[in-house]
């Protein structure tokens, strides 16, 4: 045998145990459970806050509003996608106070004119040209209620 | 958390939610570019090698060296990317064997450790030995360190050298053809994606990796000779043009051919991908990667196989259209990978890539990780210089 392999083997063999045990100690004692992964993390990541908490937990303060929303065609929507993620909110209305976006632009992102949209799942309009009297769409639309109209 | 509504703003048409940021930036579109340069300059050594063009000769060991220096820092973005360097093991103690991404950590430690490494070691061996006893203090110890004792030189071990290093060449040009085939194969298996799904892919990654490597070890073997102030091998420069010539032609028609097809089969995808090859990526894609990175280079070196002119005019010209190349085939990467991200699955909309300067996704970093393989190499020059390895006449006396 050339000396060169009687060195390189011992050290090709030396590495893999090395890699064999370093391996036995590495992974973690969950993992594989459940699938290819740390069983443990599940844990973990459900006791991550979560950001938007959802209409059912707005709804616990503020029932007129939700009742409002409720009673017209935005009744699909959440009060997040609108008012913006709402976990520190919840836990301190006062001092973490939500955005109440109702200008054109905002409106727009899901009412203005798109091809690519459906306008039998969406009714669009133009924002540069519907209505330009008024600056801002919930000067006259209700955000809640659109169909309750301000003169 | 940034509201969904200031990020719509970069958004055209229609497009879902997850497609709006982009999830691979341009650490992944240097991932798939430093390892084709290393697989790149190793192929071009072991044209020398294993197909006995002599000519090569004074490149062979850069070539090699780059590839290693390259090669170190190759999986370094993508660490980078994922933002977790103490997890990175993981890939390697329990990877998922159906997961492509997953084995790419076998890949590249084969390609490592029993391909480039145990070469560039054969071919030093007697170098190193010798060195050991030439030089004093810390060097001493390193050169002694790395003939990892084996430091007998007597003329039949020296010729197992010369034969096992020979087998590692032959093993190892399959192995460079997987390493950069593998990241080919990895964005041409994702059938979601028309922009990359494609079988090409994988050939066409090994065909840009070929040319970029050359390019990169032409234009560093001219550098490397006007710092150590040394006469360029002119007829090695001219072999390493014509091939580069080559390929470049091969990988141009293949290119060209995924998107003939493309055109002529027009799937229903095939409207969104004119509009992004028309506008998003229209600079990046016919400028840089089309003109720079493939027509002009391809008509300088064409000229040369008709026509060669005089040294003074030839050296500039490589040295320009090497470079012109690199730039070529780095914005290939790019379209490759920024622009299969760029317009949305559903065909109808696209969103919008900003590449930032600061932070672990912007332009500085991508610029340091570009530079670092320069300075590993300069260290490897430095520490194992080829111009300084012993002639084989030496040897015999
Ligand atoms: C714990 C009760 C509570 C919950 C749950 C709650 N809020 Fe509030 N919210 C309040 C209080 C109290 C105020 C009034 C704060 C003030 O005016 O300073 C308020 C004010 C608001 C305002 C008006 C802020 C302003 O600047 O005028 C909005 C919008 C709002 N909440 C939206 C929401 C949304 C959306 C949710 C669900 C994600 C939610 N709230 C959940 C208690 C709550
Ligand atoms: C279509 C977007 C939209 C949705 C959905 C929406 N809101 Fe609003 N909300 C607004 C806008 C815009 C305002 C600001 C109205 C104004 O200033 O006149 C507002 C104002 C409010 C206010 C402050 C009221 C006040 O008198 O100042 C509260 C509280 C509120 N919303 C709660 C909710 C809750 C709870 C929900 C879900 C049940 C919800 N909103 C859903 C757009 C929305
Ligand atoms: C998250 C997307 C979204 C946002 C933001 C949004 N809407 Fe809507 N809107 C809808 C949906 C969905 C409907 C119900 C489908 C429909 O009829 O168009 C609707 C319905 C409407 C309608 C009734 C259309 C009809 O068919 O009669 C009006 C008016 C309207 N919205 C006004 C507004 C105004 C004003 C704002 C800004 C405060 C706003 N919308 C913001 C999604 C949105
Ligand atoms: C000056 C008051 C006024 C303003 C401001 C206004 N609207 Fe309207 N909007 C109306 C009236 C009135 C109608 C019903 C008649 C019509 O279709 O034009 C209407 C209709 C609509 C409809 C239903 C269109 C359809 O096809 O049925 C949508 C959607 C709508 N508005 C959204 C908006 C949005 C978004 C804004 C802000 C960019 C806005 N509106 C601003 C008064 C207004």
């Amino acid at each position: 045998m050339p000396p060169q392999l009687k060195t390189l083997l011992p050290v090709l063999a030396v590495f893999i145990c090395i890699f064999l045990v370093a391996r036995h100690f590495l992974i973690p004692d969950s993992f594989g459970k459940y699938g290819h992964y740390r069983a443990n993390s599940m844990d973990e990541i459900a006791a991550l806050p979560a950001h938007h908490i959802g209409k059912a937990a707005c709804m616990d303060c503020h029932d007129t509003e939700a009742a409002k929303l409720n009673s017209d065609l935005h009744s699909g929507l959440t009060c997040e996608v609108c008012h913006g993620p709402g976990w520190q909110h919840m836990d301190d209305p006062e001092k973490n106070k939500l955005s109440k976006p109702g200008t054109r632009e905002f409106c727009g992102k899901c009412h203005d004119m798109n091809p690519a949209r459906r306008t039998s799942v969406i009714h669009q309009i133009d924002i540069k040209t519907h209505n330009i009297d008024r600056a801002n769409c919930i000067d006259c639309h209700n955000p809640h209620a659109v169909w309750e109209m301000k003169d | 958390m940034e509201h969904l509504y200031e990020m719509l703003k970069q958004v055209d048409g229609y497009i879902y939610p997850n497609e709006i940021e982009l999830h691979w930036g341009i650490l992944i579109v240097l991932y798939p570019y430093i390892t084709g340069l290393v697989a790149g300059a190793f192929i071009l050594a072991s044209l020398e090698r294993v197909f006995k063009i002599k000519v090569l000769r004074p490149t062979y060991h850069l070539a090699l060296l780059t590839a290693l220096a390259f090669l170190l820092v190759a999986i370094l973005p993508l660490v980078t990317h994922l933002g977790h360097p103490f997890r990175a093991y993981e890939i390697m103690t329990t990877p998922h064997l159906q997961s492509a991404m997953a084995i790419f950590g076998f890949v590249y430690l084969w390609y490592l450790m029993v391909v480039l490494l145990l070469e560039i070691w054969f071919d030093y061996r007697r170098d190193l030995v010798l060195w050991a006893e030439q030089s004093t203090g810390i060097k001493r110890r390193l050169y002694k360190i790395l003939t990892l004792g084996v430091t007998d030189l007597s003329p039949k071990t020296i010729a197992w050298d010369e034969k096992l290093g020979f087998i590692v060449t032959v093993v190892g040009i399959p192995s460079a053809f997987l390493l950069h085939g593998y990241v080919g194969f990895i964005f041409g298996s994702i059938k979601a994606n028309p922009w990359w799904s494609s079988v090409l892919m994988p050939v066409i990654f090994l065909l840009s990796a070929m040319v970029s490597g050359i390019a990169m070890v032409m234009f560093l073997y001219m550098v490397v000779s006007r710092i150590r102030k040394v006469k360029i091998d002119m007829p090695c420069l001219d072999e390493i043009g014509k091939f580069l010539f080559m390929v470049l032609i091969l990988d141009f028609t293949l290119e060209s051919l995924d998107q003939v097809h493309r055109i002529y089969e027009a799937e229903e995808s095939f409207e969104i991908l004119h509009m992004l090859v028309n506008g998003k990526l229209n600079i990046t894609l016919f400028i840089m990667q089309g003109l720079v990175g493939t027509i002009i280079p391809l008509a300088i070196l064409g000229f040369f196989r008709i026509h060669l002119p005089k040294e003074k005019i030839r050296k500039p010209l490589y040295m320009l259209s090497g470079l012109m190349v690199l730039v070529g085939v780095f914005f290939m990467r790019w379209n490759v990978v920024i622009g299969g991200q760029l317009f949305s699955k559903s065909f109808l909309g696209f969103t919008n890539f900003k590449l930032g300067m600061i932070g672990a996704e912007g332009y500085l970093m991508a610029i340091f990780w570009l530079v670092l393989p320069f300075c590993i190499l300069s260290f490897f020059l430095w520490l194992v210089p080829p111009w300084k390895k012993h002639a084989e006449a030496e040897l015999t006396e």
